[in-house]
């Protein structure tokens, strides 16, 4: 009996992912019916309310790789550098001191961050660069990259720390530097774990709404350069939900850019689960 | 708790090795390269907490002269320029707190299952691949779930419960793991003892072992109460409204919610200039509710782990 209502309780979270997957195709397929699936995503062109309207969501896609690949560029070092430091070098006194103060910043409402980065970061940007507007793709990427950062330097770290001391010492033993067993020893054998770190930092990056939708400008166009304005995929389904007619095209056109973020954290978190799956690493003895 | 006296007998070691006075010349020579790249860890770890500091600094000195009696016990009047935002504080609380009175006692249902019951094989593989992949559904998806599932399927309308609702599925997968991290670290002698002295399986989990794990859940879940306070995209569709010139009367009324007022102001609002002590005074509001948070739940943490040692 009591063992059946545990059970229940874990059976319901995959009922919820399932159904978080059944109600985004529902209400994201009609529009499959008015636009080819490849129209829809390979079209350059998106004008909802226009008549006839048009529903290509590439300038989308394409925005949220180029603000995820950009803010990566500035995450990634920074995370995985932070853990690093938190693994191999702290103390336990800095330790104290350090973690919380990755999880605070893992903590600030990502609201706040937009908010910090329309209102500050954006006019100081257009006076530095000269530039038209200061919200933009290059100022939307370092917001996202604070946002990224906690998340890769958690698990990075905790895989740097799971290496095996062993190896450390048998590399100090012959000699190396501490640096050189940190580069060549540690961050090799943790690899697969960084790279889990990394993957699952981009997840984190391409989902995140309220930065994007403040902060990218809102341009539904193919950049030019990283001072265009831009509107990655949870910034539009934000900022048009509201003004969308209960089930009209527009509303379905949503619901389906909703389903392809989907796949594309699905994508990521697979992918992340493969590597940790794959490259498990159990002692020493398969390096 | 051992991982941090594990690292401070790790970094002694390396120390030592590192600074051993049989230093050849050719360790020497080697140096330099290491002092820079430990010098970039430090700038790294230093640039995490200017963006932290930064942030906070600037909310905090252009918020604080917008916080009074009045702006955190008035509603907003003239159009939101004026008054306060305490429809948007209650309304925060409401939707933080009551989304855990479904996520709380669900996530730790399936951790006790995961942890104490489940033995492996697909059902559990299924389940961890599940609650990985739960965690990293973008929150404007489950915006889109709770309006297409609780507000239109389930006739809940953009309301209150139906935040809650969205809320709970959205921390969920941070209650499984603090709950799991929780069970795993009550030592397996309890549980031995306890069965040992004739216990059942279910007076032993609930007798012994959820007491002992109850600080760290309790821990996790202020976490995500913190987490589901600062939530924005996943309320837009399924709780939030604009303005509303009275409390919520019942769970089916929408709310305003601190957040939602933040992104509503400095994007939509007919005055967004004119507001703008307004927008920092809210944000600094939002940000001491949901840092103070997780500074309790730091704080709960050293405190667990000082008395396991």
């Amino acid at each position: 009996m009591v063992h059946g209502a545990f059970w229940t309780a874990a059976a319901l979270c995959i009922v919820t992912l399932t159904l978080i997957m059944v109600f985004l195709f529902m209400e994201g397929f009609p529009i499959f019916q008015h636009v080819s699936l490849a129209d829809f995503i390979f079209g350059k062109l998106w004008y909802p309310t226009f008549d006839p309207p048009e529903f290509g969501i590439l300038p989308m896609i394409v925005g949220s790789l180029v603000v995820t690949a950009l803010s990566s560029l500035i995450a990634i070092p920074l995370g995985i550098m932070t853990a690093i430091y938190l693994a191999e070098l702290a103390g336990p006194r800095m330790r104290a001191y350090v973690k919380p103060l990755v999880e605070m910043l893992q903590a600030l409402p990502s609201v706040v961050i937009g908010f910090f980065g329309m209102v500050i970061v954006a006019p100081w940007l257009q006076e530095t660069f000269d530039i038209a507007t200061g919200l933009n793709i290059a100022n939307a990427s370092i917001m996202l990259a604070f946002m990224a950062v906690p998340t890769i330097t958690s698990i990075a770290e905790d895989a740097i720390y799971s290496v095996p001391n062993d190896m450390r010492e048998a590399s100090l033993a012959l000699g190396a530097t501490h640096w050189q067993t940190i580069g060549r020893v540690v961050v090799p054998a943790a690899l697969p774990g960084i790279s889990t770190a990394v993957i699952l930092g981009m997840a984190r990056s391409i989902g995140e709404t309220m930065v994007v939708l403040m902060v990218a400008g809102g341009a539904a166009m193919l950049p030019g350069s990283i001072f265009d304005p831009s509107r990655p995929m949870p910034a539009s389904i934000a900022a048009e939900m509201a003004e969308a007619p209960f089930r009209s095209d527009h509303y379905h056109a949503l619901f389906a850019t909703g389903l392809v973020l989907f796949f594309f954290t699905l994508a990521f978190n697979a992918l992340a689960a493969w590597i940790a799956e794959k490259k498990k690493q159990v002692g020493t003895a398969t390096l | 708790m051992p991982r941090t006296a594990f690292a401070s007998q790790q970094t002694a070691t390396l120390g030592n090795i590192g600074h051993m006075p049989q230093d050849s010349g050719y360790v020497k020579r080697r140096k330099p390269l290491q002092r820079f790249m430990f010098g970039l860890f430090h700038v790294a770890v230093f640039i995490n907490a200017a963006a932290l500091a930064i942030i906070c600094g600037f909310v905090l000195y252009h918020g604080l002269p917008a916080i009074s009696w009045e702006f955190l016990t008035a509603f907003p009047r003239d159009s939101m320029t004026k008054g306060g935002i305490l429809p948007c504080i209650l309304g925060t609380i409401a939707l933080s707190y009551g989304s855990m009175l479904i996520a709380l006692p669900w996530g730790v249902a399936t951790a006790i299952y995961l942890q104490e019951y489940a033995r492996p094989g697909p059902l559990v593989h299924a389940i961890r691949l599940t609650i990985n992949n739960l965690a990293g559904v973008p929150s404007v998806v489950f915006g889109l779930f709770g309006l297409s599932m609780f507000v239109t399927a389930m006739k809940m309308g953009v309301s209150l419960l139906a935040g809650m609702f969205t809320l709970a599925a959205l921390v969920l997968p941070l209650i499984i793991g603090a709950s799991e991290e929780a069970l795993r670290s009550v030592s397996q002698t309890y549980r031995e003892a306890s069965l040992g002295l004739g216990a059942t399986k279910w007076q032993t989990i609930s007798l012994v072992v959820l007491p002992a794990a109850l600080p760290s859940i309790l821990t996790g879940a202020i976490l995500a109460v913190g987490r589901a306070a600062g939530e924005t995209a996943a309320i837009m569709f399924t709780a939030a409204m604009f303005f509303s010139p009275r409390l919520p009367g019942s769970l089916f009324d929408s709310v305003m919610a601190l957040p939602y007022h933040i992104y509503v102001l400095a994007t939509a609002g007919t005055e967004i200039e004119l507001t703008r002590p307004m927008q920092f005074g809210t944000s600094l509001v939002l940000i001491v509710l949901v840092l103070g948070m997780n500074l309790m739940a730091i704080i709960m943490r050293a405190r667990l782990q000082r008395r396991l040692r």
